[in-house]
């Protein structure tokens, strides 16, 4: 039968090897008897997680060189205060981080105990810094500060606003590692524990990169 | 039923869960092909922009074949200008050689069962296929496609439609579908390198990485570095358009007596962003082919390639340096001449790593036995136009001769034959020689050798005659110069590039009929190796299974090109080949 050629193939290629039938994904879906590939080893999630902050770094590179440049070159570039919410924010966002290590510091111990508090908090204080944030653009609204008001302006917006949605991808990693619970990371290596982590941590050194900018830039 | 014939015949066959098989899918095989298949839609329609392009320049009064009775409108004409140069950069030599090939054969070469990230690179897939759906509405909504060319240098692209036709909505969609490409090739990037870094079997050290392995691995770096910067610019240029702020666009513009509400923004800005990105990206059309090249040419040579490490080494310089260049775009912007000349420095340095790679492919002919198959011209055919392509690279890196050289034809004939034709030949080149394993079926080698020839004179004919239009003056993008003397002088050349390009065209017909009709009924590929190769692709079944190496975890004794060495049994040994005496070097 066609569906089993593959496997036949197998056999008479190679050898029967080692492993059983497909279970890991399902054959592709189709039910078909598939030999399993084998999973992706943990350190190729780390090498993953490092080039796409890399990617992401880049990201932000380019609008800073845009920002850099484009203060340089107009003479329409208008200052003004940023709020102070923003560093009460930067506080919140790197209280955060620390917290969240600390949860993921807990997982080493069998049985994690704590650890379902100690992420929680940190991501609450995750979704603390992001209405901070928006508190801190609806000052500025107030103030007649926007988007397109000037070129100042429309950099800040630009900058929060591009770290903002990387924030909220940071927030829907770490509710994912909080709804699956500490048994399920210890059970895979605290595997998205970790790597969310390392995203997260990423994101607080980020913000500060961006204020220093914004504050002695602008 | 346990021949790997069968398999040609009946991997295919199972019906049941054909989504999850065949659309959906996580194999990055059926992945490869998905964005071979994607590029090959969008060749042909890039190529036909092309010919209705070459039909205007060489007949600027008669009709056009779907463009009305009368003769077409320049805004028409630069609409095919941009959707050309962007389909053909963006869906084409971007997504056949890196992400087709790519995706099928890095895993198989370094000995995985799978990319590193299996859903990803679906992801990335249906990603640059969504883009390239946004891409082709920009002809179909009002006003059309943008007219601001593949560049979309601003503030043209930046200030909407009061600028001319297709800069409404057509444009708007330009810059979406390009900033969901990024998203897509930061993927598959980011897929590439963590697979090569991490998943190669036991026993392939870097150093023993085929050259295709190595050129894919470097791409994804440096697509991997530019295409964030693109995203961002993309972002601003948005904004720019959407939200009413000044990134890129100055103060005190008039569009047909309306001023425009903007201040103080730089279009200089969009250009430095734009080639630190567009720069890159040239390498990333050109590196894969120069990888799959070298893999042919060693192949059909019998021959270890010449200077294997100088090879890599070399590879490694042209991504460096292409970060480095992207000044050199914007000689005639008005630009320091200090840093036009650091620019120029850099640019003409890229000759060293070339001159190296075009040495150790001569020297890999040197001597070999050569077999002329179809995959091999291609091969040759590739370091031919990347030899005539790059030698005008050396005139445009100076800014004295840039600058009268600057958006002539000169500049059109060198960047088509270095990244678009060169590129193309390599991955036609790759075609014939993996179509076999695939598929499980051969190309037909008469047609390809026909598809060869004409393709090869078709493209000389073509540019060479522009590079003497270049010299001339015979400035790009415009859609006709009957009404000037000295350019109305060039029509005859402009109609025998024409015709030359309507029979290269009509030449990549051959090419489908040879693809789709080898599919089917195309001789079948008995042997494993029919091509007597090294690398891991040709120790596995064609086309290979789920897993590529059926349970086994092959391990690596030699390098990818061990060719002709004495004492062998014979011309070629397997990089999985156990060593016989002593542990073989390997590299």
């Amino acid at each position: 039968m066609p569906t089993t050629v593959v496997e036949e193939l197998d056999r008479a290629a190679v050898g029967t090897g080692g492993r059983g039938p497909d279970r890991r994904d399902g054959g592709d879906g189709d039910g078909a008897p598939r030999r399993a590939k084998p999973p992706t080893p943990r350190s190729a999630y780390f090498t993953g997680l490092v080039l796409g902050l890399a990617a992401i770094f880049m990201f932000f590179i380019a609008l800073a060189s845009a920002f850099v440049v484009r203060k340089g070159l107009g003479d329409d570039w208008r200052s003004f205060e940023l709020p102070g919410l923003l560093w009460v924010n930067t506080v919140v966002l790197l209280a955060s981080s620390l917290v969240v290590e600390r949860a993921r510091r807990l997982l080493r111990a069998q049985p994690a105990a704590g650890f379902g508090a100690w992420w929680s908090t940190g991501s609450l204080l995750g979704i603390a810094f992001l209405a901070g944030q928006v508190a801190a653009w609806r000052q500025l609204a107030a103030q007649g500060i926007f988007l397109a008001t000037n070129p100042a302006s429309s950099f800040f917006y630009v900058f929060t606003a591009a770290h903002g949605v990387h924030v909220l991808g940071g927030l829907a990693a770490l509710g994912y590692v909080a709804a699956r619970g500490a048994a399920h990371q210890q059970s895979t290596g605290n595997l998205s524990a970790d790597l969310t982590a390392g995203y997260w941590h990423f994101l607080g050194v980020l913000w500060v990169g961006l204020l220093l900018l914004l504050t002695f830039g602008r | 039923m346990s021949t790997p014939s069968h398999v040609a015949a009946h991997v295919h066959a199972p019906p049941q869960g054909f989504l999850r098989k065949y659309i959906f899918s996580t194999d990055h095989k059926v992945i490869g092909i998905q964005y071979y298949l994607l590029a090959l839609v969008a060749v042909f329609v890039g190529l036909v922009l092309s010919l209705l392009m070459r039909w205007k320049l060489a007949w600027p009064n008669d009709p056009v074949p779907w463009f009305g009775d009368g003769p077409m409108l320049p805004e028409q004409y630069l609409a095919l200008v941009t959707m050309h140069g962007t389909i053909m950069v963006f869906f084409v030599l971007t997504t056949a050689p890196q992400s087709g090939f790519g995706n099928y054969f890095l895993p198989i070469q370094i000995g995985a069962a799978d990319m590193a990230f299996p859903v990803i690179n679906m992801l990335s897939f249906w990603t640059t296929f969504v883009s390239f759906l946004v891409m082709v509405a920009a002809f179909f909504v009002a006003g059309g496609a943008p007219i601001s060319g593949w560049t979309g240098y601003a503030p043209l692209s930046a200030v909407g439609e009061i600028a001319g036709p297709g800069l409404g909505l057509g444009q708007t969609l330009w810059i979406v579908s390009i900033a969901i490409f990024c998203a897509a090739s930061l993927m598959g990037a980011l897929n590439f390198i963590a697979t090569t870094i991490d998943l190669r079997a036991r026993g392939l050290s870097l150093m023993r990485m085929p050259l295709t392995v190595w050129a894919w691995f470097i791409t994804a770096i440096l697509a991997l570095l530019a295409f964030g910067v693109l995203l961002a610019a993309g972002l601003l240029l948005l904004l720019d358009r959407v939200a009413g702020t000044s990134f890129f666009v100055p103060g005190g513009l008039v569009f047909t007596d309306k001023p425009v509400p903007h201040q103080g923004g730089s279009p200089l800005l969009w250009q430095h962003l734009f080639w630190f990105f567009g720069h890159p990206e040239v390498y990333i059309a050109i590196l894969p082919s120069m990888g799959m090249a070298s893999h042919l040419l060693s192949t059909f040579s019998r021959k270890p390639i010449f200077g294997y490490r100088a090879m890599v080494y070399a590879m490694g310089a042209i991504g460096f340096l292409g970060f480095c260049v992207w000044g050199h775009h914007m000689f005639a912007s008005g630009m320091s001449p200090y840093s036009a000349m650091a620019f120029s420095v850099l640019t003409m340095s890229i000759g060293v790593p070339s001159a190296i790679k075009t040495f150790n492919w001569i020297g890999t002919l040197w001597g070999g036995q050569i077999r002329f198959t179809t995959a091999m011209l291609f091969a040759i055919g590739f370091v031919s136009l990347f030899v005539t392509g790059g030698l005008s690279g050396l005139f445009l890196a100076q800014p004295p001769v840039d600058q009268p050289l600057h958006d002539t034809y000169f500049v059109v004939a060198h960047f088509h034959l270095i990244m678009g034709v060169a590129a193309i030949f390599g991955i036609f080149g790759a075609t014939y020689y993996w179509f076999p394993k695939m598929f499980g079926r051969f190309l037909n080698e008469g047609l390809g050798k026909l598809h060869f020839w004409i393709t090869f004179a078709g493209v000389y004919l073509i540019f060479v005659p522009m590079h003497l239009m270049g010299f001339f003056g015979q400035p790009r993008r415009y859609a006709e110069g009957t009404a000037v003397q000295f350019l109305s002088a060039m029509q005859g050349p402009q109609q025998f590039i024409t015709v030359a390009a309507l029979v290269t065209g009509a030449a990549q017909l051959i090419f489908l009929f040879n693809f789709l009709w080898s599919l089917k009924w195309g001789r079948k590929a008995e042997a494993i190796n029919p091509w007597r190769s090294t690398s891991l692709e040709w120790t596995i079944p064609s086309p290979p299974p789920h897993d590529n190496f059926g349970g086994r975890q092959p391990v690596v004794y030699h390098g990818p090109y061990e060719y002709s060495v004495p004492g062998a049994p014979e011309d070629f040994i397997p990089q999985d080949a156990p060593p016989r005496t002593a542990p073989a070097t390997g590299d």
